[in-house]
């Protein structure tokens, strides 16, 4: 290689970065560091800042409804992905078995693609007490009516459901994906061996999927803890607190009491949670290339 | 191999996926019919899986084409909304956020795969780093920072913190063109193509795929967008579909929800990304392959 083509590279490698760049520090770097720092402020939006040290931090070890909040979202996170991972797979499975129709797999995407605040309307009014679509049919098999989100013990389960069904395609397809990749010889082999196709999902499926199987779990992890859009218009954090989630504490503490400091201490531990996981995500990412590719 | 003959289990199957589907897509069938019909219907046929006697004046009214008074009939509390002007300015949004970044993720993610310069892979390192910090962290401080220059309400403050780069994109694209072929490339350069040249000429039309699988990616997301929008974007002239949804749900009276109008609004919100599910379908399935970590 030239010299004057590296000078040129060098050139021009940083006018190809600068929008990156620029975009980094300003809405990355700089707002990760702010966000420390107001931490261990007192700020509200309407006054200048000032250090308060760990205030911040040791008020919210004692806040209940923090602790409440985190509580919720770990159960939230519990049903939804223990529901949404057992049908992705058994869906998955049966694809594998059954069908590439792309029709099918365009179909199973839809409810991913509609925004969380559209899937959180739908099923508002599908779950009406009085004139939801569910109910008249628990009517007329002689249960109900049941208030899936307007009854405390319900509505967290009623959300978890809400996004199970939005988002058990999306996770199935991806699963899907992973099968693709087991060697069809392995399936061959077991057949003529005369094993059902229990024990080939078992035995062959099952183990050879782990490492996709762990990233997609760690995956809509991430994106549970995270919750917020489908509980801002469906049951807005009730009732009597049984779905206010983390995120909408946070959301409330920073924009309807304007507690600036407070919040971006809270969001730091959220943080810290979904920090840990990422990392977890970024290893199984290389791990579960290597093993496939 | 498949399950070939026909056989119990295989029907068993069959049904188990067919009854998928239904569940999957029913909820957009009554989304619709209850869109169709009119208010009144509401209270005397709530549970025929076909509108009782279909009308338009729900979508009529929610794209702000009637009168108040004819809206308020029709089952509305007569608070002004305006779809088609929500629909636009999510086109609007989604269309500035998909080009601009797939463009600078596309130049930053050349320069770390084919230029050479000092610092590349630190710089590369630190840029992926960021993609362990969840936007939560950074939510907050944006707000405080877009509000101090003075963008609150404008469409330059709602894309400002996505328009210019996402650390995922620029991994991604980067992939891509580490795995173009050198000799293309050096015959651009005997040509007297400078890196800008070859990058415009040469790299972009022969990655179009990956391209276009990151726009897609990134329309998705930001049709999607509700928080930052929220927040950003709450006043009429820049509201999204999503807030317009969520402040329409509020304005909805407790005890009478006008739910016609809500499921109007909320097909309304549906119809481009379906129409992008029909003609891109194929191609959104194939992306899921690739952005399965996002």
């Amino acid at each position: 290689m030239s010299v004057t083509k590296r000078r040129d590279d060098r050139r021009a490698a940083w006018v190809f970065l600068a929008p990156v760049l620029v975009g980094f520090v300003v809405f990355y770097g700089y707002p990760a560091v702010r966000g420390v720092w107001y931490s261990v402020t007192d700020y509200t939006m309407l006054n200048t800042p000032s250090f308060v040290g760990a205030d911040n931090y040791t008020e919210l070890v004692k806040d209940g409804e923090f602790w409440h909040s985190l509580l919720v979202t770990v159960w939230y996170v519990v049903l939804n992905i223990g529901s949404q991972t057992i049908l992705a797979l058994g869906v998955a499975a049966l694809m594998h078995r059954l069908t590439r129709s792309t029709v099918l797999r365009a179909t199973m995407l839809l409810p991913w693609l509609v925004p969380n605040v559209t899937v959180g309307l739908l099923w508002t009014w599908l779950l009406d007490t009085n004139l939801g679509f569910v109910n008249h049919l628990l009517t007329s098999l002689d249960i109900g009516p049941i208030g899936f989100l307007t009854d405390d013990t319900w509505a967290m389960p009623s959300i978890a459901a809400i996004n199970t069904w939005a988002y058990t395609g999306y996770t199935a397809l991806l699963l899907y994906a992973g099968m693709l990749q087991v060697p069809q010889y392995l399936y061959e082999s077991a057949a003529i061996d005369g094993a059902n196709e229990w024990r080939m999902f078992r035995r062959i499926t099952l183990p050879l999927l782990r490492p996709v199987l762990a990233l997609v779990l760690v995956v809509s992890l991430i994106g549970s803890f995270q919750i917020f859009d489908t509980i801002a218009v469906t049951t807005f954090g009730g009732p009597v607190n049984a779905t206010r989630v983390i995120y909408y504490f946070i959301y409330e503490q920073a924009f309807r009491y304007f507690h600036m400091g407070y919040a971006a201490a809270a969001a730091i531990f959220l943080a810290l949670i979904l920090g840990v996981l990422t990392a977890i995500q970024m290893r199984l990412l290389r791990a579960s290339r290597s093993d496939l590719a | 191999m498949r399950i070939k003959n026909f056989s119990a289990s295989r029907t068993f199957a069959w049904v188990v996926m067919v009854l998928f589907v239904v569940v999957t897509v029913f909820p957009f069938w009554w989304m619709i019919r209850t869109a169709l019909t009119p208010a009144a219907d509401l209270y005397t046929d709530n549970a025929s899986l076909l509108p009782h006697d279909p009308t338009f004046i729900n979508f009529t009214r929610v794209l702000g084409l009637t009168t108040e008074a004819e809206a308020r009939a029709a089952g509305g509390s007569g608070a002004h909304i305006n779809f088609a002007r929500y629909l636009l300015n999510s086109v609007i949004y989604c269309g500035l956020i998909a080009g601009f970044q797939t463009l600078f993720c596309a130049m930053a993610g050349y320069a770390f795969a084919r230029l050479r310069f000092p610092g590349r892979d630190t710089v590369f390192a630190i840029l992926i780093a960021a993609l362990m910090v969840p936007p939560i962290f950074t939510l907050l401080p944006n707000f405080i920072l877009v509000k101090d220059l003075g963008l609150i309400n404008t469409m330059g403050g709602m894309v400002a913190p996505t328009i210019l780069m996402t650390p995922f994109a620029v991994f991604f694209l980067r992939q891509f063109f580490l795995s173009l072929p050198r000799d293309v490339e050096e015959a651009a350069i005997l040509d007297g193509n400078g890196p800008w040249g070859i990058f415009w000429r040469i790299a972009l039309p022969m990655s179009r795929g990956p391209l276009i699988t990151i726009g897609l990616t990134t329309i998705v997301w930001a049709w999607k967008d509700f928080l930052w929008p929220l927040l950003v974007g709450r006043g009429e002239e820049n509201r999204l579909v999503t807030v317009a949804l969520g402040v329409f749900r509020q304005q909805s009276p407790n005890t009478a929800p006008d739910w016609t109008g809500l499921m109007a609004a909320s097909t309304l919100s549906v119809l481009p990304v379906l129409i992008l599910l029909v003609f891109m379908g194929k191609r959104l399935v194939q992306s899921l392959n690739f952005t399965g970590s996002k």
